[in-house]
């Protein structure tokens, strides 16, 4: 009877990211000399719980790593050892490794032993290297606990007394992995007392009525023994002797051999087992569970759950293998978002009710309740959608949250003094763009850091304050959510962007172009102007990689400098993926939508502006550009109303870098639309990114521009080849 | 969209011996299909076209919120189409593939019954070189002498989606 622990595998790495992550921006807020001792305790907490678990999970890795941590923390939560940079920055680097080895472990991946035990021999060597001092402080304090660890490895054992408080099994302990984990400290020697136990039929299965004397042999510590019975604490009577060394020979008789474990017999005639710690943890559970658990089947079930314990252990480490294969996407949602969502049910359901009510026996006369009731089923509906959005939206914290850490790690690295303001944090965005915004924010701040704050020699020089500002912002605009990212540093150097984008053929030579359109340049691919390509930025792949990130989120970016004064960068994004402004279109028989953020402009066609190359491509003049006309009914195979292009309308969009024209037979209205996969029951199609329902029921499918043009383009190809073939 | 026929598929499961096939009729003959597949029996509802595919593929409904792809199944066996009428169809069943289960609709010329056909009762289909290759036949049943032919649903429309990317290719070529 033992419960599969392993499910709970992936609620134990979220947490303990989490977990991490506090640890992270506590660890950058302490002030070494002056360590505030809340946050001392919130670190130590978050590391106490992450080697609980670890411990629980049997990731004995990650458990002894922190450990190690927490024995630090542990001193100086009580003052026995200063907050020193060094130290802190100790702990920062283990928090990485700690995040390092739990990712390893979740994708059962090799965890980098080496610089494991690197940074945990750093640990320990902080540790042992203040110890002195530590003892010279507590000399006074006598007896203390640690003098006693000191001597701890001569004692022989330990007695220990474990009485847990009757509602035990409701905190969701069990005492048979305390004593598991006990066994794993030494030889132990376990007593059960059945003397609270009730008769049978009075018995509560969810109450503990046990309680054990155990003596532990080996050389384990104290504190060692505590730590078991950490989580336990406030849930027992907990009595911990050490056994005098005259006992020492004691632990010869303790082990207890296999073969001897009692039989019914002998339990029925004794209420009190001696017996070896599996066996001893294997009653104990039997009890626990309960269903069945007179004294006498209590060793009935001992002899059978045995041999079965081993075995158990393999299956849980393979499933813990499957599990972190497939990591589950999961949100935590706000207690008080879902009672909104609940009471919003509730009204929906009484609208509902209503207006069955009144369709039961409806009368001309009641046509006004009728519209009423109508008319707060819609506001329900609304509601419940905006609160249903509200489930996904995030505050974008869990974004900004990693960037005092990498301006802590990259102003040291750089030698720059940053200074990181955060704004607007709470501002909510959806939970899949957050996700996917992380990366080019990231790149942005690291080259603001890199490119944008010079050093403070520079900065004095330019009589700016040493210490530079990177500001990061959020807020709501209209349907949008803005991020800016603004740094008081050099600004962009348009001479030096210019004469590079000329170097690689970006720009003609003569072209004179104004600051802005310069600006625009370093979105462009391949262009980074940095002379000497650092790990942190330079490689020149960056922006047009964040630029087409946004974009693929249906976003913008946009750059605005001046020299000297600093750089802002305004990212623009819709609140969320899943609803989206679209632009009707009529083709023949068929509405179709175009994403309004892809189109530039809709006109009327001109004949005179129609041209046509040799092969079958039409384009249009529109001012100084020509566009290639997409007929989207010959791309798709409808067959057109009109063929004439004066009888239609072109819809100038730009996809993937390109601008066409789309030819269609009208405009319709523009509205939100839902966007609806079509991959869920069908599959991808080409030229389309999704389909959604109008308000009529009928659906109407999403064109993706970038696909149709590159759909077009091999269309053309295709006829071309043909016609070679003819 | 008017529902004929809502079936509660998991109240049919249990009174029954063997397995319960809801049947249709299509060209003169009476095919079969697992009931517990069958979602739901609606009339036929005009769609929205999905540029580029296959004719067999008529397009794709609403139902309910979801995008549901519908297929002539006329045109996938490649008999002659006539134009729906009122007996037509859309049989709206879930489909078990690879990676999950979609949800598509066929449209048929009518539907016929339910009927209970044990296991060992179906027969190898022959292969006689026919329109409907014998991969998609489960087996043929017999009832009241009648000839039942049982589809495997989740092989004909599964390789109806694949066929229509490879149809796709055929066509850009």
């Amino acid at each position: 009877m033992s419960i599969d622990i392993s499910q709970f595998l992936d609620t134990f790495y979220e947490e303990s990211f989490e977990g991490l992550d506090t640890m992270e921006t506590e660890l950058l807020g302490l002030n070494p000399g002056e360590a505030d001792a809340e946050s001392i305790n919130t670190i130590f907490r978050a590391a106490h719980s992450i080697k609980g678990g670890s411990g629980t999970f049997g990731l004995m890795n990650v458990a002894d790593f922190t450990h190690v941590l927490e024995t630090l923390l542990d001193e100086m939560r009580d003052g026995r050892r200063d907050v020193t940079q060094p130290a802190v920055d100790l702990m920062l680097a283990s928090v990485d490794v700690l995040r390092e080895m739990l990712t390893a472990l979740r994708n059962s991946e090799e965890v980098d032993s080496v610089r494991v035990s690197e940074v945990h021999d750093q640990l320990e060597a902080l540790l042992k290297g203040e110890a002195a001092s530590a003892e010279d402080d507590i000399v006074e304090g006598a007896v203390g606990d640690e003098e006693e660890n000191a001597a701890g490895n001569s004692t022989a054992g330990w007695n220990i007394g474990f009485k847990p408080l009757s509602h035990l099994f409701k905190t969701g302990n069990d005492p048979v992995r305390i004593i598991k984990e006990l066994s794993e400290l030494g030889s132990i020697k376990a007593s059960i007392d059945l003397s609270v136990m009730p008769e049978f039929d009075l018995l509560d299965p969810e109450e503990c009525c046990l309680a054990w004397q155990i003596e532990l042999g080996g050389d384990a510590t104290e504190e060692q023994v505590r730590d078991v019975f950490a989580w336990v604490d406030e849930d027992c009577e907990l009595v911990i002797e050490a056994i005098v060394s005259g006992a020492a020979e004691e632990p010869e008789e303790v082990s207890i051999e296999p073969e001897v474990i009692p039989t019914p017999e002998v339990v029925a005639e004794e209420p009190i087992v001696n017996t070896e710690p599996a066996s001893a943890s294997a009653s104990a559970s039997a009890s626990a569970s309960a269903s069945a658990s007179a004294p006498v089947s209590v060793a009935a079930e001992t002899a059978e759950a045995k041999p079965s314990a081993a075995p158990a252990k393999k299956p849980t480490s393979s499933a813990t293998k499957k599990g972190s294969a497939a990591e589950s996407g999961s949100i935590r949602v706000g207690i008080d978002k879902v009672d909104a969502l609940i009471n919003m049910v509730g009204e929906l359901v009484i609208t509902q009710s209503m207006l069955n009510q009144l369709g039961e026996d409806f009368t001309m006369d009641r046509v006004q309740k009728l519209q009423e009731g109508l008319s707060e089923l819609e506001r329900h509906t609304r509601e419940l959608q905006e609160n249903v959005m509200q489930i996904r939206m995030l505050p974008i914290s869990f974004s900004f949250n990693r960037f005092p850490r990498l301006v802590h790690d990259l102003s040291s690295k750089l030698n720059k003094k940053i200074e990181l303001k955060m704004s607007g944090e709470n501002t909510e965005l959806d939970k899949t763009v957050m996700e996917k915004i992380g990366d080019p924010l990231v790149h942005l701040v690291r080259n603001s850091l890199d490119h944008g704050i010079e050093s403070p020699e520079e900065r004095v020089a330019k009589g700016k304050p040493e210490i530079g500002i990177l500001h990061l912002n959020a807020y709501h605009q209209g349907g949008n959510i803005v991020i800016e990212i603004n740094d008081d540093g050099a600004g962009l150097n348009s001479d030096r962007i210019l004469q590079k984008a000329i170097e690689k053929g970006i720009v003609g030579e003569n072209d004179s172009l104004s600051d802005e359109k310069i600006h625009e340049l370093i979105f462009a691919p391949g262009f980074s102007t940095a002379e000497v390509v650092s790990d942190v930025s330079g490689r020149g792949v960056g922006m047009d990689v964040v630029k087409r990130n946004i974009r693929d989120l249906g976003g913008v970016v946009e750059v605005k400098s001046k020299k000297d004064v600093g750089s802002t960068f305004t990212i623009r994004l819709p609140l969320t993926l899943a609803i989206l402004d679209g632009q009707l279109v009529r083709l023949g028989d068929e509405t179709y939508i175009v994403p309004l953020v892809s189109i530039i402009e809709s006109l009327q066609i001109k004949a005179e502006n129609v041209n046509s190359i040799a092969g079958g491509a039409e384009l249009y003049k529109l001012r100084e550009e020509y566009l290639p006309i997409i007929r989207l009914h010959e791309v798709f195979e409808i067959t057109p109303v009109n063929s004439e292009l004066v009888n239609g309308l072109l819809v100038v969009v730009e996809g993937d870098g390109q601008q066409a024209g789309i030819f269609v037979d009208d405009l319709l209205g523009q509205q939100q639309v839902v966007i609806k996969s079509l991959e869920t029951n069908y599959k991808k199609v080409e030229g389309l990114s999704g389909a959604t329902i109008l308000g009529d029921g009928t659906v109407a499918l999403i064109l993706d521009v970038a696909g149709l043009v590159t759909l077009s383009r091999e269309r053309v190809k295709a006829l071309k080849s043909q016609a070679a073939v003819a | 969209m008017n529902m004929i026929q809502g079936l509660e598929s998991d109240s049919l499961a249990e009174n029954s011996e063997g397995n319960q096939y809801l049947t249709f009729l299509l060209a003169g003959e009476e095919y079969g299909v697992d009931i517990l597949r069958v979602q739901e029996i609606k009339g036929w509802d005009n769609v929205t076209m999905i540029p580029n595919t296959p004719d067999y593929i008529k397009g794709v409904i609403n139902l309910r919120g979801t995008i549901v792809p519908i297929v002539d199944l006329r045109a996938r066996f490649s008999l002659e189409t006539i134009p729906y009428g009122i007996t037509t169809v859309v049989i709206v069943l879930r489909v078990n593939s690879d990676n999950g289960s979609r949800i598509m609709g066929i449209v048929v010329d009518a539907v016929s019954e339910v009927y209970n056909i044990s296991e060992d009762a179906l027969k190898q289909a022959p292969d006689f070189g026919q329109a409907i290759s014998t991969d998609f036949v489960m087996g043929l049943g017999t009832v009241d002498d009648k000839m039942i032919i049982v589809l495997d649903i989740d092989h004909l429309l599964n390789s109806s989606v694949l066929k229509a990317i490879s149809d796709q290719v055929d066509k850009n070529i």
